[in-house]
């Protein structure tokens, strides 16, 4: 089976799995609804909301994320698919590619809401070119992060003492994308006057870091799951 | 990254090796020019290097960060590099990882030390412990990234699965300081604030000055090189021992089947 | 559809081992295999051979290391010392191929239990290729279609759940066979099925090895025993006196 089909087998699977079982839906969306709420809690100032309101998306997005990735490896480990998928031989970077685009997804659904949220509790406003850029930067952003998730999850998975490192691990490389996303976010949002031209190189910035961590990924996450 | 063809076998060793320290003529050596560069720098650092016009006395810290801020990237080069050698087929030896290891080790504390002088000194000198520029918060991301790698290194399992799991991590780690340094600086040059812009160029040196940071590389590069010598070599007898160990508990293991049949 | 097909080997799946000298005869091939975990030496020293087309019963009490054994064979696990091939594949340096030769039925039963036992099935029978028609006839085999095909796995019966994953293994089509504990959890028909599943594999070219303490329902499905015992492995003689072959 080629890795290309792997990936859409393994991805479909595990949107099945989401389907059916609703986690996402009943469990992280609430959370990370919650978390805008508890943002709002602790700085207690509508401007400084409205000014912050990228990066608290972008935080309730990492936060999400890792909630995310424990569950998608929890589905591997709870009868012990993972060593299944093992012995079934099936290429690793297909598994991988399979398990981030699935990621992916969940994360994006995720966004879209925390940016809703954003709207709604933040007041923040977004028009004409500024969603444009907005898409443009949730695409490479979300991707990366599912690349990122789906590595260190795999390193985390199964193995007693290991799910704590998930954090970690995760969190230090995840910040180039924090950082970028929010900048452009912010430009497209306008706040403090930002225009949306500032908002594009890091867009490219981020295409980079989901470039270089779906082909590290690729080769990176066989021997990371491996015993 | 193949998994395969890695050199499995753990040579027996029927007794634990008797060795009492790890030193040898090459270490002493460089142990007495580590302590005799390391005097030298204080004596130098602290008395014969004059104050600085602006900053005072405070500008000795200096030295310690400069110097600590070098062995702390080198020692990050070296573990990437032995990492990378691990991992081909070709230069697979465990000494590699070892060598990984040792340099992590030493490379996390002389991050620590970089990050709290450059704090004091940006204290005593600026009146903030911190800035948010693009070096001081990578060389914060370094070291946090290390902490990580030295917890994936305590995970576990054989020799070997430590040594691909950490140097496949010290690897991703190449990959993420760059990205981490250069979205900081993009971060912070749309800010602007051209005081924080760089705080060590603000520091004129005369050629004392010049000559004592060079003289606090070269003492700290040779502690570097003696500890990670000394340390791998540890690594490998802790590793020794493991075998020895293993060794005992197969015989255990033996004579329980032996029993039980 | 034949039974027998079901179980066909199918050659062109997998590639041939490097040394083309075609199937060899021992599909397992074991000298002094340690295998460590953690720093326990779950297997000390296994010897034995399997031949081609047997049924391989490992018998020994818990602890013994008859899991460690099996998931060694599947090529899970690295070799610490010894040697040891399986299907032609080097456990040392071949480990990888070896996983896509064998078939490996584990205490866990590898299975997703949000979704139904015809989605997991598919599943894993789509990682080896097999096709739809050939899924559904494994289903049906095992008394799968019906009522149960649509049942999420996490509400059936361990004994389902059991033979759900026997589905999964099944579709794999693997030249060799291993079963940990496979009878547990299943009931009077199901062993059954299971013998004769196991039978029919032996009978289109497939090894077994079963581990399991269903001593008489196992010895009389095995034609050789193998006693493993504190990480050992010794063939036990036909008249059930213990000798040291390992």
């Amino acid at each position: 089976m080629n890795t290309w089909s792997l990936a859409r087998l393994v991805a479909l699977k595990d949107l099945r799995v989401e389907m059916r079982s609703r986690v996402v839906i009943n469990q992280v969306v609430p959370f990370a609804a919650l978390v805008m709420v508890l943002f709002a809690f602790a700085l207690d100032n509508d401007a400084a909301l409205t000014r912050t309101a990228p990066g608290l998306v972008w935080l309730g997005t990492i936060f999400s994320l890792l909630v995310l990735v424990q569950r998608s490896f929890a589905i591997e480990t709870a009868d012990g698919a993972l060593d299944a998928l093992r012995v079934a031989g099936v290429s690793t970077p297909g598994l991988f590619l399979g398990k981030s685009i699935a990621l992916a997804v969940e994360l994006l659904v995720l966004e879209v809401l925390l940016v809703v949220l954003a709207i709604v509790l933040y007041g923040v406003e977004v028009q004409g070119m500024g969603v444009v850029l907005l898409v443009t930067t949730l695409l490479p952003a979300t991707t990366g992060l599912a690349f990122v998730g789906t590595l260190y999850g795999g390193l985390a998975a199964g193995a007693r003492g290991r799910e704590t490192l998930l954090p970690l691990l995760m969190f230090p490389v995840v910040a180039p994308v924090l950082i970028g996303a929010t900048r452009a976010t912010e430009a497209a949002f306008g706040i403090d006057g930002a225009a949306i031209e500032e908002g594009w190189p890091w867009v490219g910035m981020l295409l980079l870091f989901a470039a270089l961590f779906g082909a590290g990924g690729t080769l990176a996450f066989g021997p990371l799951i491996e015993e | 990254m193949a998994t395969t063809a890695e050199s499995q076998t753990t040579a027996p060793v029927a007794t634990a090796p008797t060795v009492l320290h790890t030193g040898t003529r090459f270490t002493r050596v460089l142990g007495v020019l580590t302590i005799a560069s390391l005097a030298v720098l204080a004596l130098f650092g602290l008395i014969i290097s004059p104050e600085d016009i602006t900053q005072g006395e405070s500008v000795r810290i200096l030295y310690i960060h400069v110097g600590t801020v070098w062995v702390a990237y080198l020692a990050f080069v070296v573990t990437a590099v032995s990492s990378a050698a691990y991992l081909w087929k070709r230069t697979r030896s465990l000494t590699w990882d070892r060598i990984a290891g040792a340099s992590a080790e030493i490379g996390v504390v002389f991050m620590a030390l970089t990050l709290l002088a450059g704090a004091l000194w940006g204290r005593l000198s600026w009146g903030t412990f911190w800035v948010w520029d693009a070096r001081v918060t990578t060389t914060a991301f370094l070291f946090i990234t290390y902490v990580g790698y030295l917890a994936v290194r305590g995970l576990g399992g054989s020799h070997q699965q430590r040594a691909r799991r950490s140097a496949v991590v010290a690897l991703l780690a190449v990959l993420e300081i760059p990205l981490v340094h250069f979205s900081v600086k993009l971060w912070r040059s749309v800010h602007q604030d051209a005081s924080v812009a760089d705080r060590t160029s603000n520091v004129t040196l005369d050629d004392t000055m010049l000559f004592t940071l060079m003289l606090a590389t070269v003492a700290f590069t040779l502690l570097y090189v003696w500890y990670v010598f000394h340390r791998q070599r540890v690594l490998t007898l802790e590793d020794a021992m493991d075998d020895s160990g293993l060794d005992l508990a197969l015989a255990e293991r033996r004579r329980e089947g032996e029993v039980a049949r | 559809m034949q039974v027998a097909s079901l179980f066909a080997m199918d050659v062109h799946r997998h590639s041939e081992p490097s040394d083309g000298a075609g199937p060899p005869s021992n599909v397992v091939d074991l000298h002094d295999a340690v295998v460590v975990l953690g720093r326990f030496p779950a297997l000390a020293g296994a010897t034995l051979q399997v031949r081609r087309g047997e049924i391989v019963l490992l018998r020994g009490p818990n602890g013994a290391g008859k899991t460690t054994l099996l998931r060694l064979c599947a090529g899970l696990l690295p070799l610490a010392r010894g040697e040891g091939s399986v299907a032609g594949c080097d456990l040392r340096t071949q480990r990888e191929s070896v996983r896509s030769r064998v078939g490996l039925l584990g205490h866990a039963n590898g299975l997703y239990h949000d979704l139904s036992v015809r989605e997991n099935v598919r599943f894993w029978g789509a990682t080896v290729g097999a096709s739809r028609d050939e899924i559904d006839a494994g289903l049906h085999r095992l008394g799968l279609d019906g009522r149960l095909a649509d049942v999420a796995v996490g509400r059936l019966s361990a004994g389902q759940k059991r033979r759900t994953a026997l589905a999964c293994l099944v579709a794999r089509r693997a030249q060799l066979w291993l079963l940990d504990e496979p009878h547990a959890g299943l009931d009077a028909a199901g062993r059954d099925e299971l013998d004769d599943t196991l039978r029919a594999a032996v009978q289109v070219g497939a090894t077994v090895i079963v581990a399991s303490h269903e001593l008489e329902r196992a010895g009389g499905l095995a034609s050789r025993t193998i006693d493993v015992v504190g990480g050992l492995a010794h063939e036990v003689a036909p008249d059930g006196d213990g000798e040291v072959a390992g």
